[in-house]
């Protein structure tokens, strides 16, 4: 009973934090954006005050909507990317569900917030937001591909090397990272592995080149094109949720190093260290792989973009997977 | 057989720069068929020009386009030059061939910026911006007004290059030859630029001649046309311009986005060739034939007669004509025929096999400019019917029209 009270505590703590958080690297993200494009940009703080601004605003539901679906769209895309960090490791500290799901349930929270979001397109009965959602359904099935592979061949390593702890848990690989159990063949099959996750960032956060179900030249926002006030606002969380989602799952996967360990700490200055230390990686790896990509990159055309997942980074990731392999077997 | 189901791009679109609607019937993302519906921006300039003296209606023509707004006035002054046979000082014609070509730095860096913009690529458009900055300041030293310079006038120009000028003009060359070629790189070499915009709204050689397009869409296609080589107008003639087409850079012209970016890349560069050319070549003297506006106007008072002059605009070849009758001091009529009305003929053509995402680039890459091109409007909500017009009932009730106006 104790337990539990104190999982909802912390669990409830941790929402607020990575709500904030979501919001704060949102606004760093479009400053040093403004910054590469010598430009000013706005205030760090600009995503807040758009929150505030639009929980202000009046709450539009199209006619020709399908009601229940286009209000309810946004709360599930919204609170999938929320529980998406209950199951994340930060530092040294364990989940707070750790134990109740794994990789496999990550993914799943994923692909359901992107689903919903598209569901939302498709029931605001708008042609633009139509086509918004279906981009948004080819790109997911697109890059789903090789970041399977990466995942079951992330697990895969886990299990073959004899890696301390369930294969399938995050929790695994934060405690022993995966580069040091593997030779110099795996350990360039799993370069691959991180290069095809890292090229999967943009299409899973609908950042930089993979911008095409919100394409604002093209289709006007595209499934996101009915939605204002509340709606809207759950929206912008649920995209600065799952950019900050998908970089804390590349820091945990590929970038789990600790800092306070090499420095002999224990007890509660360790785990306040790495907590720290995790989200300051985030925060760099959300700057260099969504932040710089989008500011260099101009926008893939939907069919460009969906064979350059399933060709080139699905190629990617099978390389890695059959170097990986061929460095435990032999 | 998928579904087809029809998205209107615009009239106001973000991809956009003017209000123009693009209906596009689509199959999945393929666009199958494509209507173009303009005629939300006609404004009646020149039935304005009716109350109005040639000098008065020389502010009326810049304010025909925003971009282009010398083009417009040069085509119209010379038009008003031919009627009334004034003659233009060779230091007012360089004047008038420097500002052109400063004008087509700044559409086409312009035109190059948006057209990154319509392919999310936002950096490359905040570069461009940044870059057009320069050319907008020194039009700003020669003339004190970015946008509407006001620099042209009949019988030739109302302000002289200073040393300061000079000295910008100069300067403004330097600055481009070592920071414009960056973007051209970027844009040339990025392969998600190259992906977007190569094989995207072909526009094949026979199509462009067979719909008359003009200026850089005319020349991506292949087609060696160019009026300052062809038809040299003030001081051209003394620079030798070569019509820039993409085949004699990469050995084949394909007609489509890319290509029209390649021209307008170059033709930058050739810009301020000529640029250089002018500020060498600047010959002393007078500026301008007649000081005094009032005794212009008495001169051109006494002028009976039609003048017609066609230049090459950013955009392609902009046509002027204007008639003066004796003894009246205003226009009697004038006819304007911008560049984007020949080239958006060919939109529907563009259109063809090409997919949603690529709509609002094909309407960029021949660089509209809708408010330029809407001269007419008919509108049927008084009889409240609708029909199509062929081309010889719009002629019969556009001749009728301006028979009526001139009171005949």
């Amino acid at each position: 009973m104790m337990g539990l009270i104190l999982r909802l505590v912390a669990g409830a703590a941790l929402m607020l934090l990575v709500f904030v958080l979501a919001l704060l690297f949102d606004g760093a993200d479009r400053v040093v954006n403004a910054r590469l494009q010598r430009r000013i940009g706005p205030p760090i703080l600009q995503p807040f005050i758009d929150q505030l601004k639009l929980l202000g605003k009046e709450n539009i539901v199209p006619r020709r909507a399908v009601v229940w679906a286009f209000n309810g769209a946004p709360w599930v895309s919204a609170a999938s990317m929320l529980l998406f960090f209950l199951y994340i490791p930060m530092g040294s500290l364990p989940p707070v569900l750790g134990g109740h799901g794994d990789m496999i349930l990550i993914l799943y929270l994923l692909s359901l917030s992107g689903v919903a979001m598209a569901v939302g397109g498709f029931a605001s009965g708008n042609p633009i937001a139509n086509v918004g959602a279906q981009r948004e359904m080819i790109l997911m099935m697109s890059y789903e591909f090789p970041l399977a592979v990466v995942m079951a061949t992330m697990a895969w390593i886990a299990y073959k090397t004899g890696m301390p702890g369930h294969p399938f848990s995050l929790e695994t690989f934060v405690a022993m990272p995966v580069w040091s159990v593997v030779g110099k063949v795996g350990l360039l099959g799993i370069a691959c592995l991180f290069l095809a996750f890292l090229l999967v960032v943009p299409g899973e956060t609908g950042k930089g080149p993979m911008d095409i179900p919100e394409a604002k030249t093209e289709i006007l926002d595209g499934l996101i094109i009915e939605y204002s006030g509340r709606n809207l606002a759950l929206f912008k969380i649920t995209f600065a949720l799952r950019a900050l989602a998908v970089s804390a799952l590349m820091v945990t996967l590929f970038l789990p190093w600790s800092l306070g360990r090499p420095l002999g700490l224990s007890g509660a200055l360790l785990f306040i260290l790495d907590f720290l230390w995790f989200w300051v990686k985030v925060f760099l790896t959300q700057i260099v792989v969504i932040t710089v990509m989008r500011t260099a990159f101009g926008r893939l055309k939907i069919w460009q973009a969906s064979e350059f997942y399933l060709v080139k980074v699905a190629g990617l990731s099978i390389a890695g997977m059959i170097l990986a392999s061929l460095d435990m077997l032999l | 057989m998928e579904k087809q189901y029809t998205i209107p791009i615009g009239p106001v679109h973000v991809g956009l720069k003017e209000p123009i609607t693009a209906w596009l019937d689509l199959e999945g993302e393929k666009i199958v068929g494509a209507t173009v519906r303009p005629g939300a921006i006609h404004r009646g300039i020149e039935f304005m020009a009716r109350e109005r003296n040639p000098i008065q209606v020389i502010y009326l023509a810049e304010r025909i386009c925003g971009i282009c707004s010398f083009s417009h006035i040069t085509a119209f002054v010379r038009a008003v030059e031919d009627a009334a046979g004034i003659p233009v000082p060779p230091r007012g014609q360089y004047i008038r061939a420097l500002t052109l070509e400063l004008e087509r730095l700044h559409s086409h860096m312009l035109w190059a910026g948006v057209a990154c913009y319509s392919i999310g690529f936002d950096s490359a458009f905040n570069l461009g911006m940044v870059l057009r900055e320069k050319v907008m300041d020194v039009l700003e030293v020669l003339s004190g007004n970015r946008v509407n310079y006001g620099v042209g006038t009949i019988g030739g120009v109302r302000w002289d290059i200073t040393p300061k000028v000079a000295a910008a003009v100069r300067e403004m060359v330097k600055y481009y030859r070592a920071e414009f070629y960056p973007f051209y790189e970027i844009v040339t070499e990025d392969p998600i630029a190259h992906a977007r915009m190569r094989h995207v709204g072909t526009l094949s050689y026979e199509d462009a001649l067979r719909y008359g397009a003009v200026g850089p869409t005319a020349r991506a296609s292949g087609v060696r046309c160019d009026l300052r080589h062809s038809s040299p107008y003030e001081a051209y003639a003394d620079f030798d311009v070569t019509p820039i087409v993409p085949q004699d850079y990469y050995g084949k012209a394909y007609g489509d986005v890319f290509d029209r970016f390649l021209v307008r890349v170059h033709e930058v560069y050739q810009s301020l060739d000529i640029v250089d050319k002018i500020m060498d070549g600047l010959p002393e003297g007078d500026i301008v034939w007649e000081k005094n506006a009032t005794k212009v106007l008495l001169a051109l008072k006494k002028a009976e007669g039609t003048g017609w002059s066609a230049i090459e605009a950013p955009r392609g070849d902009d046509s002027h004509v204007v008639h003066l009758a004796a003894g009246d001091e205003n226009v009697t009529w004038w006819k304007v025929r911008a560049p984007t009305y020949a080239n958006a003929v060919s939109w529907p053509v563009m259109f063809r096999e090409n997919e949603l995402a690529d709509a609002p680039l094909i309407i960029n890459s021949i660089d509209p400019c809708i408010s330029c091109m809407e001269r007419i409007l008919t509108t049927d909500v008084g009889r409240g019917d609708q029909r199509l017009l062929t081309r010889k009932e719009l002629l019969k009730m556009s001749r009728e029209k301006t028979r009526r106006l001139m009171g005949k």
